[in-house]
């Protein structure tokens, strides 16, 4: 695939992607998310074709083509979230669009019968007749790749295929992957996680900001050197942490914010946090690094009250100085006591897109402008002008709906409304995506001051840079769980770069007890 | 706000309705000419019937009165993201209710507490309708279009119980006459609209799209409302419940649509009969598709539909009045087929602009 | 014989739901919403009466009927799937259009608002036999008994309905795999209206005539069946036979003792809604109903 090119609207995912896949061998292909991994491989697949750039399979040009010209080829796709249909047999599903006939009938009996055979010759044991929706994520990954193989897929194409399967799991797979490779098969790895890319991979295509940044072989390299190729270095990012070291926080103080044992399910993954511990001190902003999906999201939403954890407790000390358990309290009970929330999607909730500028910048404390049953027009009027100015919102026009402004200036709404009031502990969630750079410095300068200004701030960003650019503290999270806590002195790129990958420190290690003063005991356990 | 966002916001207000309009008039020459018709003839007798006298016009502010309040319970509805098709149900019910207070208060009941207590039954009533598909959405998950439809053939059944088993003059099927809280005829103060059913009820449902334009717009329920239909997710994380929004705003579109059956009971027959509003309830879902759900643009639609309906009487003698109720279907078709469609294109459009 | 004779009645009433609720489980279950079964069987009954009354055939009957409904089900299928419309509100649309475009061609084919001249029909009794038998010798009742394991055998049993069952639960997983879902949707709908269409002729023919808005309702009946069948064809065609049981049921204590009749009219929108709320076990809808996504 030559300078593939691909927009959605706005968004570039791909600019000059570049692979090359010889035959017959494990291809990783790596970066972070939203480096444009997944669209090149859905060009390469068929699902769309790509703006600019040649694709070219066995020697020939088919650049733009379709899913069932892809198949026909040999280039089957297993995707990062099941494309199963959960109601249909593992045999109702590898056939479909191909299904084997008697006369108009479909013939169940040698559809299963192929499918066992298929799955035999490959060590993907399954019995056909059994409902999808019953499968572990394990057995519905086989069928995925089953799928492809009853199309006689010699290319197959796996998205993240770990990041739903235990150890064994992934044993399983890598057994199944070698197995093809020696039948001649190729095979593309999309992953971040480096030990697996170490284990199974002959050669590696690093991927960054929809990039090619990096063609190795897998021998000739180390973990570090390719998590340094998929971070890379934001150049406007990497400001200095004021040396104030950490603000002023109260040494011995209490904690304003503290995550206890924190567990949260969703109905894909039962522990998409996993028993997360940590604490954040007046004056101190926490940040948690990590590659998106290991459970920021998730971890975040709980403690705003969007999301009822399965175990565990939050506390926070509120504007009025006093220590809550919230752990079940609502979104706005929260949001009273002193919790301000900015949101990792602020076109999803942080903001109501067709309301106006003014409107948007009480969302959440509604209850606050009015006067008896209607909206106070006036006050709300006043508020929007006051926040326009204060964080320079532009354009300066409050009936405007936020769906017309750029993404800072949408981000500055959010922003102002969370951090203009009172506020104890602040959630930032990815506070600086999609937004320019001069917005950056700004919502930057405005976490440091309110750190500085005794506020608790946990900081979510994949952007790693940023992390460290700001943070006191440094949590990093992996599959759910919160691997380890690094003060600021301890932490560095490559340190970090590798602990969210996975390649160093095991899934297996416990975090005991963390407080606002820095981690007491962080034992190892090995399983 | 900038010349050209407001354009492009009228674009996208206008447009659908309008492009609607020019689809239902050659939906209509075609109809017209395959009787063998002149178009222009034929649209010209349906304007002069309707707008064109005094009885005529009454006949349509008579018709439209209860297409207000469909259309703005339907406009209640999807602004909070739920389609309430139960208005059928929903307006019968109110207007049974209202007959009800009006048969049981004594006869010289003074109208001043007659009236109110009428149009509250007939709220109430409907809103009862409204609320049960709200909490079976809310607590239950079930979807509200099935609900609503099926409460429908419920409510109905159970009134025609009522009546046939109960309260029916002999050989018919409506109530005996109320004794109080009837409205006037507008005919009582303007004499020229003498004979058409046009009654003081069109107050009421004016005042009902001022207070939704008031309630969705202006109040604090209102902002929750609206956050809700748009955009659930964030509704939730500005702590807002959004069960609750649903079954307030399901009682609140049903308390609408059933208002809508005072027009007939209090204002026209001063009987509850049987089928008195049927297609009203359904015609509603037109009425708010073309309005944009918006409350005073569901005030004009309910006119545009009224005299669309007028009309067909008007020129009944040309061309089968069942012309109109063909409009009326090519009508929603058409909006609902080019909403989604024109929306994409002027985007599609916007798109281009920003790139360039 | 009373059981018999009910036996019969229930068949009877059954047929036109049958036929709906066989067309509407195959629409469904490809992702599109049924509202529209009403206006179909209308459309149907008026296409069998004008091709009946014009060519004094009732098998030319039958094709008007099915192509009336083949046609309302087009325009649902390009508005809900080409121009992506909500499926509500075109359904609602389409069962308006179907009463005022009936009412329309009624007045200009017979001159009449309310209905049409006796047409040639079935009978359904021949002489001689017995009560149940004598059925059989009308073929859209034999055809109506069997429409429902036909659809079964369509759905389960033919690559035509694994398509149709994947169009319905997952669109995306069965457009990687290359199956044009779109075409699956649109010729699933076009089936819908055939099969309401015949449930229409059937009614028209059965009376001999075609009444303005003769469906009276029995097309949200077939839809409560397939929601209370769980979106199972054989379910569904018990739950019509539960529901005309219930109608015969009624005819019979018609002016006797006991339970008014508009209760035994809820009994199928009640257990509809019990059905939907999972007071008993939550019926579930195909996953990706009345959802058409872009591309």
């Amino acid at each position: 695939m030559h300078h593939i090119e691909k927009r959605f609207g706005a968004t570039r995912a791909d600019r000059d992607a570049n692979l090359e896949v010889a035959a017959g061998e494990v291809h990783a292909l790596v970066g972070e998310n939203g480096a444009g991994k997944s669209t090149l491989m859905h060009i390469l697949a068929g699902l769309f074709p790509p703006d600019a750039g040649q694709v070219v399979v066995d020697g020939r040009d088919v650049t733009g083509w379709t899913t069932a010209e892809a198949i026909a080829a040999g280039v089957g796709m297993v995707h990062q979230h099941f494309m199963l249909v959960p109601t249909l047999t593992i045999a109702e599903n590898v056939v479909l669009g191909r299904e084997p006939v008697r006369g108009v009938r479909l013939d169940m009996a040698r559809a299963n019968r192929e499918v066992r055979e298929v799955g035999e010759r490959y060590g993907l044991a399954v019995d056909p007749r059994r409902i999808v929706k019953d499968l572990s994520v394990g057995e519905a990954q086989r069928v995925e790749i089953l799928k492809t193989l009853f199309r006689g897929a010699r290319i197959l194409i796996l998205d993240e295929p770990t990041a739903v399967l235990s150890p064994p799991e992934v044993r399983e797979l890598w057994r199944v992957l070698r197995r093809l490779r020696e039948s001649g098969g190729t095979i593309i790895l999309i992953t971040h996680k480096l030990d697996e890319v170490m284990d199974v991979s002959d050669r590696i295509t690093v991927m960054r900001h929809g990039e090619t940044v990096a063609r190795m072989a897998t021998r000739d390299t180390t973990p570090a050197e390719i998590a340094r190729a998929m971070v890379g270095r934001e150049v406007t990012l990497v400001g200095t942490r004021d040396g104030e070291g950490g603000g002023r926080r109260k040494e011995g103080g209490p904690s304003s914010l503290a995550v206890r044992g924190l567990t949260v399910s969703t109905p894909t993954r039962p522990h998409a946090v996993n028993d997360v511990s940590f604490a954040v001190a007046p004056g101190q902003i926490l940040g948690i690094a990590g590659v998106e999906g290991n459970g920021q999201t998730e971890l975040i939403e709980a403690i705003a009250g969007l999301r009822r954890p399965a175990a565990g407790t939050i506390a926070l000390v509120g504007t009025d100085g006093a220590s809550h358990d919230v752990t079940t309290w609502s979104v706005r009970e929260r949001a009273r006591a002193g919790l301000a929330h900015i949101p990792e999607d602020r076109h999803r909730r942080g903001l109501v897109l067709e309301y106006s500028v003014s409107d948007n910048l009480i969302l959440g404390m509604q209850e606050r402008f009015t006067r008896g049953l209607s909206l106070d027009r006036t006050r709300i009027a006043a508020n929007a002008r006051a926040k326009i100015e204060a964080f320079d919102i532009r354009p300066a026009d409050p009936s405007l709906p936020a769906r017309a402004l750029s993404g800072g200036n949408q981000q500055k709404i959010v922003i102002a409304r969370e951090m203009g009031g009172e506020f104890s502990v602040l959630l930032a969630a990815q506070p600086t995506r999609g937004v320019d750079v001069g917005a950056i410095e700004f919502i930057h300068a405005r976490l440091r001051d309110a750190r500085d200004d005794g506020k608790a701030i946990l900081l979510v960003s994949a952007e790693l840079a940023e992390v460290l650019a700001l943070s006191d503290r440094i949590a990093v999270m992996y599959a759910g769980r919160v691997i380890r806590i690094l003060s600021r002195d301890e932490a560095n790129e490559e340190l970090i770069g590798e602990l969210m990958t996975g390649a160093k420190g095991s899934a297996g290690d416990v975090l005991l007890e963390d407080t606002a003063e820095g981690t007491i005991a962080n034992p190892v356990i090995t399983p | 706000m900038t010349a050209a966002t407001l354009r492009a916001r009228a674009e996208e207000a206008l447009l659908p309705p309008f492009v609607a309009l020019l689809i239902a008039i050659v939906a209509g020459d075609l109809l017209i000419l395959s009787v063998g018709q002149s178009p222009g003839e034929v649209y010209r007798m349906l304007l002069a019937g309707t707008w064109g006298n005094a009885y005529g016009f009454g006949q349509v502010l008579y018709k439209a009165t209860t297409l207000i309040c469909t259309g703005l319970a339907v406009s209640i509805g999807l602004q909070a993201g739920l389609f309430n098709i139960g208005g059928e149900g929903q307006l019968a019910a109110g207007g049974f209710a209202a007959a009800l207070v009006g048969l049981v208060l004594p006869v010289g009941t003074p109208a001043l507490l007659a009236i109110p207590l009428a149009i509250l039954a007939a709220m109430a009533a409907g809103g009862v309708v409204g609320w049960v598909p709200g909490v079976l959405r809310a607590r239950f998950g079930a979807h509200e279009v099935i609900t609503t439809i099926m409460l429908n053939f419920i409510v109905l059944a159970l009134l025609n119980w009522i009546i046939v088993s109960h309260l029916h003059v002999p050989e018919t099927l409506h109530t005996p006459e109320i004794h109080a809280g009837g409205l006037s005829r507008l005919s009582s103060v303007m004499p020229s609209f003498h004979g058409s059913a046009a009654n003081t009820s069109i107050i009421a449902a004016l005042a009902a799209a001022v207070a939704c334009a008031w309630y969705l717009f202006r109040t604090r329920a209102g902002y929750d409302l609206r956050a809700v239909g748009l955009q659930p997710q964030a509704a939730e994380y500005g702590g807002i419940h959004v069960g609750r929004v649903w079954i307030s705003a399901m009682t609140l579109s049903g308390a609408l649509a059933g208002l809508g059956g005072i027009n007939f009971v209090l204002g026209y027959k001063h009987y509850y009969e049987e089928g008195f509003g049927t297609g009203a309830g359904f015609l509603g879902i037109a009425v708010a598709l073309v309005g944009r759900n918006n409350p005073y643009g569901v005030v004009i639609a309910a006119l545009l539909f009224a005299t669309l309906s007028q009309g067909g009487l008007a020129i009944n003698a040309v061309v089968p009045k069942q012309m109109v109720d063909v409009l009326q279907g090519v009508v929603i078709i058409a909006v609902a087929a080019s909403v989604p469609e024109v929306r994409r294109l002027l985007l599609g459009r916007r798109k281009d602009v920003e790139a360039a | 014989m009373i059981l018999l004779v009910f036996i019969a009645q229930t068949i009877r009433i059954a047929i036109p739901y049958l036929f709906a609720a066989a067309g509407g489980v195959v629409a469904e279950r490809s992702g599109v919403i049924s509202l529209t079964l009403e206006g179909f069987m209308l459309a149907g009954a008026f296409g069998a009466a004008l091709g009946s009354y014009y060519s004094g055939n009732p098998w030319v009957g039958v094709l008007g009927g099915v192509a009336g409904g083949i046609v309302f089900g087009l325009i649902h299928a390009i508005g809900s799937i080409r121009y992506r419309a909500d499926q509500v509100v075109l359904g609602v649309a389409i069962n308006l259009l179907a009463i005022g475009v009936t009412r329309f061609f009624l007045h200009l084919a017979f001159d009449s608002s309310s209905n049409s001249p006796r047409v040639p029909g079935f009978s359904s009794s021949g002489p001689g036999d017995g009560l149940l038998l004598g059925l059989l010798h009308n073929p859209l009742i034999v055809l109506g008994l069997i429409a429902i394991p036909v659809i079964a055998w369509v759905i389960y049993r033919t690559p035509f309905g694994l398509r149709v069952r994947a169009a319905g639960e997952h669109p995306q997983a069965a457009t990687t795999l290359g199956v044009p879902v779109a075409r699956v949707r649109y010729l699933a709908v076009a089936i819908s209206g055939a099969l309401a269409g015949m449930g229409g002729v059937y009614l028209a023919l059965d009376q001999h005539q075609f009444t303005a808005e003769m469906t009276g309702g029995r097309g949200y009946i077939a839809l409560a069946a397939i929601i209370f069948g769980n979106w199972d064809p054989l379910r569904a065609g018990i739950a019509c036979f539960l529901f005309a049981a219930a109608e015969a049921l009624q005819i019979h204590l018609q002016g006797t003792a006991g339970v008014p009749s508009q209760f035994v009219q809820m009994i199928p929108y009640v257990l509809t809604i019990v059905a939907l709320a999972g007071v008993v076990r939550k019926a579930l809808p195909p996953a990706s109903l009345g959802r058409v996504e872009s591309n």
